[in-house]
Parts: C-alpha cells; sequence; structure tokens
C-alpha cells in the first residue's frame, strides 16, 4: 500500500465555474447528424456500461440484460456490443457465465455502493470476493463523509487498500459528484482518486442528483488530461446517472474529443454508466436506417 | 390609446406554446402580419413523445373525470367566445358563420363530455358463454392517435375530430387546418385552462403535404383519423406498424351540423376491446 501523502499533495487550483459551465455549455451546441451520428451512436454503444443496481434485480434480468450488452439489436449484427455489465457483487457469477465468450466485461460496484458506510474490512472483502467471483471492474465509492470532513488522507489511503485488492481487475473510483456540492471538491476528489492510482474517474452512483452534468464531466476530464500531460499515465473517465437521450450521449463525445482527444474515444478510456440510454440510441439508429421514427415498444425493455 | 400587442400563433405540445423547433413561420392568409409557427417533422416526433406521457395521464383517469375535464373544455370556450369568434373571422368566417360554429363547438364538447363515462357501458358488454365463467368484454385506448383536420371549418373540423378520441381515452397529436390554423392553435389555449393533463392533447399547424407523411411513417402514432380521403401514399406508410386509418369524409354541410358530428361511431374506430374470463364457483 501507498504511503500515505501530505496534505499539500490534495491542493489544487479553483475551478472557474462560470468557464467551465459555459465551455460546455458551448461544445453542446454541436450539430452532429447523419452519418457521423450513426458513427458516434456506434461508439456509444461500444462504451456503455450496460447497468442494472436495484434491490428488485434477480438473475433473469442479469442474463436478460447481458444478452442484450452481446447483441444490443439482434436484428442488426453491426452495432457493436455494450463494453461491460456493471451489477451488484452477489449477481457477478450469473453475469460472468451469461457474458462467457464474449468481449462484454462485468463490472461490479462494491465498497458498501451506493452509500459507503460500512468499515473498511467489509469494503475490501467486498471487492477480493466480487473479484474471485470474475468481475474484471470494480466500481467504488469514495468516502464523502470523510471527505468533506476534510479528512482527504483517510479518502486516498481507502482508494489505494481498495486498488491493491482488486488486483488485476480495473477500478473505477465514484465520486459521486453530486454529494460533493463544489467543483473545487470535485476537482480535489479527483486528484486524490489519480494519485491513488484509479483507472477510471466516475462521476456518480446514480442514486444521488444531480448525477452527471457535462460541466462536472468537463471537469474530470480536464482532470485526467493534466495527471495524463503530469505523469503520462492515461486514466479513463466514466459517466454515469441522468444520461437518458442519444443526443446528452453525442454531447459527451464531444467533450472527450475536444478536451482530451480522440485516443480517449475508446471504450478502454470511456463509459457510460447507464441503463434507459442504450435503447434511445437504438432507436435513432433505426430511425437513422430506415428513415421512420420508432416506437420505444418494439425494442426490449432489458 | 392602449397598445396593440399582436399575437404570434404557436403551436401547443405537451401542455406547453413552443414555436416550431425548425424555426420557421407561415403567413396563412397572405396576412404578413400573421405569422404561425410552420410545425416540421421534428415538432411532430416532440408532439409524440409528448402524447405518449399524456396518454398516461389521461387513460389513467377515470372516465367520470374525462367527462368533467371535457365540460371544463366547453365552459372555457363559451367564455372565451368573443377571442374564438375574432380568431374565426380571421380565418374568414363571416361573423354570423363565425357565431354558428363557435355554438356547434360548444354543444359537441358538451356532448362528448357527458359520453366519456357511457363509453364503457355502450361498447363494452358482459357476454353469456358456455362453463362457468363471467366473461366481460372492457374497451381501453388505441393510445396515440393522429388526426389531420380539415381544412373548414377551422374550429369544429379539429374538434368534431379530436373530441371523440379523447372520450376514449386517447391522446392525440392534431394537425390543424393549413388555410385557418387561427382557432384550431387557439383550442390549445382552451386545453392548457381545462385540466386537460400535458401532452393529452398536442396541435400542429404546418403544410399537411409536409406532415401529412410523417404522420403515417412515425412508428409510435397508433392511428391516424384523416379528414377526406387518405391517398394510396398515405395508407402505404401506415401500413408499416399496423397503424389503423380511418377517414372522416363528409360534405361541407355536414361538418356543420352538430348533430352529424356527435356520434358514438366516431369513438369505435379508436378503442380496443378487450374480454376478461372470470371463474366462478359453480
Amino acid at each position: 500500500m501507498a504511503a500515505s501523502l501530505s496534505p499539500v499533495e490534495f491542493r489544487v487550483p479553483p475551478v472557474d465555474a462560470v468557464a467551465l459551465e459555459t465551455r460546455a455549455a458551448d461544445l453542446a451546441t454541436r450539430s452532429i447528424k447523419k452519418r457521423a451520428k450513426v458513427q458516434g451512436l456506434c461508439l456509444a454503444v461500444s462504451m456503455m456500461d450496460l447497468t442494472t443496481l436495484e434491490g428488485m434485480d434477480s438473475p433473469g434480468k442479469v442474463r436478460q440484460l447481458c444478452g442484450k450488452a452481446r447483441r444490443p439489436l439482434p436484428t442488426r449484427p453491426d452495432v457493436p456490443p455494450c463494453a461491460a455489465v456493471c451489477v451488484y457483487p452477489d449477481l457477478v457469477p450469473i453475469a460472468v457465465e451469461a457474458l462467457r465468450g464474449s468481449p462484454v466485461q462485468v463490472a461490479s460496484v462494491a465498497t458498501g455502493f451506493p452509500a459507503g458506510r460500512t468499515d473498511r474490512q467489509t469494503k475490501l472483502r467486498e471487492v477480493e470476493l466480487a473479484v474471485a467471483a470474475g468481475a474484471t471492474e470494480i466500481d467504488m465509492v469514495i468516502d464523502r463523509g470523510a471527505f468533506l470532513a476534510g479528512r482527504y488522507g483517510l479518502v486516498y489511503d481507502e482508494i489505494c487498500a481498495v486498488k491493491e485488492a482488486c488486483g488485476a481487475a480495473h477500478l473505477k473510483v465514484i465520486l459521486e459528484t453530486g454529494e460533493l456540492r463544489t467543483y473545487d471538491n470535485m476537482r480535489r476528489a479527483c486528484r486524490i482518486a489519480l494519485l491513488a492510482g484509479a483507472d477510471f474517474l466516475k462521476t456518480s452512483t446514480g442514486k444521488v442528483t444531480p448525477a452527471s452534468t457535462l460541466p462536472t464531466v468537463l471537469l474530470l476530464l480536464e482532470a485526467v488530461r493534466d495527471h495524463f500531460l503530469e505523469t503520462g499515465r492515461m486514466v479513463g473517465v466514466k459517466a454515469a446517472g441522468g444520461i437518458r437521450t442519444s443526443k446528452d450521449a453525442l454531447r459527451y463525445l464531444v467533450l472527450v474529443a475536444e478536451t482530451c482527444g480522440d485516443l480517449w474515444l475508446s471504450p478502454r478510456w470511456f463509459r457510460f454508466g447507464a441503463s434507459s440510454l442504450l435503447n434511445d440510441v437504438l432507436l435513432q439508429l433505426e430511425k437513422e436506417r430506415t428513415g421512420r421514427y420508432q416506437r420505444p415498444a418494439d425494442f426490449s425493455a432489458d | 390609446m392602449p397598445l396593440p400587442v399582436p399575437k404570434t400563433y404557436k403551436l401547443f405540445v405537451g401542455g406547453k406554446f413552443p414555436r416550431s423547433e425548425s424555426g420557421r413561420a407561415f403567413q396563412p392568409a397572405g396576412n404578413p402580419r400573421l405569422n404561425v409557427a410552420r410545425g416540421s417533422r421534428k415538432d411532430l416526433r416532440d408532439a409524440v413523445t409528448a402524447a405518449r406521457a399524456g396518454l398516461v395521464a389521461w387513460s389513467g383517469s377515470s372516465a367520470y373525470l374525462r367527462g368533467q375535464v371535457l365540460y371544463r373544455l366547453a365552459e372555457m370556450l363559451e367564455s372565451r367566445r368573443a377571442a374564438m369568434q375574432a380568431e374565426l373571422r380571421l380565418g374568414g368566417a363571416t361573423a354570423a358563420a363565425a357565431r354558428k360554429e363557435l355554438d356547434t363547438a360548444i354543444a359537441l364538447s358538451l356532448w362528448y363530455a357527458g359520453l366519456c363515462d357511457k363509453v364503457q357501458s355502450l361498447l363494452g358488454s358482459q357476454n353469456a358463454v358456455q362453463g362457468p365463467f363471467f366473461n366481460f368484454s372492457t374497451v381501453e385506448p388505441t393510445g396515440v392517435v393522429g388526426v389531420l383536420a380539415p381544412e373548414a371549418p377551422a374550429l369544429v373540423g379539429t374538434l368534431a375530430l379530436v373530441l371523440p378520441l379523447l372520450a376514449g381515452g386517447n391522446a392525440v397529436v392534431a394537425l390543424v387546418s393549413e388555410a385557418a390554423p387561427f382557432a384550431g392553435l387557439a383550442l390549445g389555449e382552451v386545453c392548457a385552462s381545462s385540466d386537460v393533463p400535458a401532452g393529452a392533447v398536442n396541435l400542429l399547424a404546418g403544410h399537411r403535404a409536409e406532415l401529412a407523411g410523417q404522420f403515417a411513417a412515425h412508428r409510435d402514432i397508433d392511428g391516424l383519423l384523416v379528414a377526406g380521403r387518405p391517398d394510396a401514399a398515405l395508407t402505404q406508410a401506415a401500413a408499416d406498424n399496423c397503424k389503423r386509418v380511418r377517414c372522416c369524409d363528409l360534405t361541407p354541410a355536414d361538418w356543420t351540423r352538430a348533430e352529424r358530428l356527435r356520434s358514438l361511431a366516431f369513438v369505435e374506430p379508436f378503442v380496443e376491446v378487450k374480454t376478461l374470463w372470470h371463474p366462478v364457483s359453480p
């Protein structure tokens, strides 16, 4: 485990909120149509972590979701599979079984998702069990209570410990930006997670509003870009929660391309965490192919 | 001297009054002072999305409440007599014709308000079957129904097609008269103040030649009610998702007669019959 850092390491320059929001709004006005739109939407599908994180999740629902992730549109083999299926730890074995032989990864939330209010040992054990069950990606939540109380070292140490428990699995660190309140806090949380060795920064759990917004994702992307320029290490970003329409997805892709460059425009470095987004994207793809607006009820719910 | 405030005629989508997404406008009467938002296929798409949401609220409310809301709509027409007649006159109606058309419109609203909670009894049934079962047929709305209103009459033409659909519990997206869209669009103001749920009624204006095909091709519209005779291209496009197309081909004289326009026969094509078998102990 890495040694604790001094508080000065967690200092970040303040965020210019007006500039950030203006830039995000500005990039959101770009119009993407026809062939570029189809390409963008297919890319979005390949970046999608198809997610089901509800108390009522069942093995049947997870299997169904895995089928959808392997082949999002049964009639269209040219629509790529999703990047991953994201489930609670106890359903990881089901997902692993259902996705065997496919390129789709199994992601598991862990560390007492979504609140993260359990002790360190339980969190680490949960991560270990999820990895042992076959999860190749772990989505952890940071300790927002400790963060807001100013105990940044504690947050850092915990991420380091979880990273170690992950082993070869990829670690996505959920900052839960909706609970951090200010952009300055978000930037500091990014800094802590990047120093602690996160493979991905993820905006939110999807259980808190506001979840993912364009300005917060822009902030994360800038943090990742600056980290890359500083250290040469590439880190991914996952926008999760509240992304429901194809239009939103394309706007995020514009942000990625304009902030981090084309290198990040791949499922390896950018992800969408969503459940209802996929169907809207499929709807738009079919609209582009047939020229007719589609009926949402014609697409499977899971 | 009071400052005159000319009205911009806007669409009515999801309980709001947006301009066209396309930014376009047209001057139906050739009058450059009368600008009407010219709906595009994306406005239609937005309207259908709104109607999907409106359908849940409208079909989910009790038939009695739907009747109350339509009664309120009649009240609002009554209290806005002067304004509605002015809209009709903008569309070229004489003062006498405008008054008469408004009378018809109010009478129709009242009649369909009363019909709402009787649809189930009139179109549903309890069926005699062999075996220990109660057997009921109940009616449910078809869903989101598109309306292509006639060119004239401007108000009654739209209302006479929309009201029976509403009485059946459907949500409606209507394209109002192209030549005289004023009174049709003003219906939005009446709906907005009548507790009609947002999205249950959506009103578009624009060129029929441009939009009719889009109504037919949209896969999320369940049915299409067309004034006049639909052409082959329209029915063919509608066949893609097995959309039910019905036409209402009346003579100009018929369009002015309330007794010709109020009929259960206008409700019946856009409800679905569901039959339930309920076991009884012998």
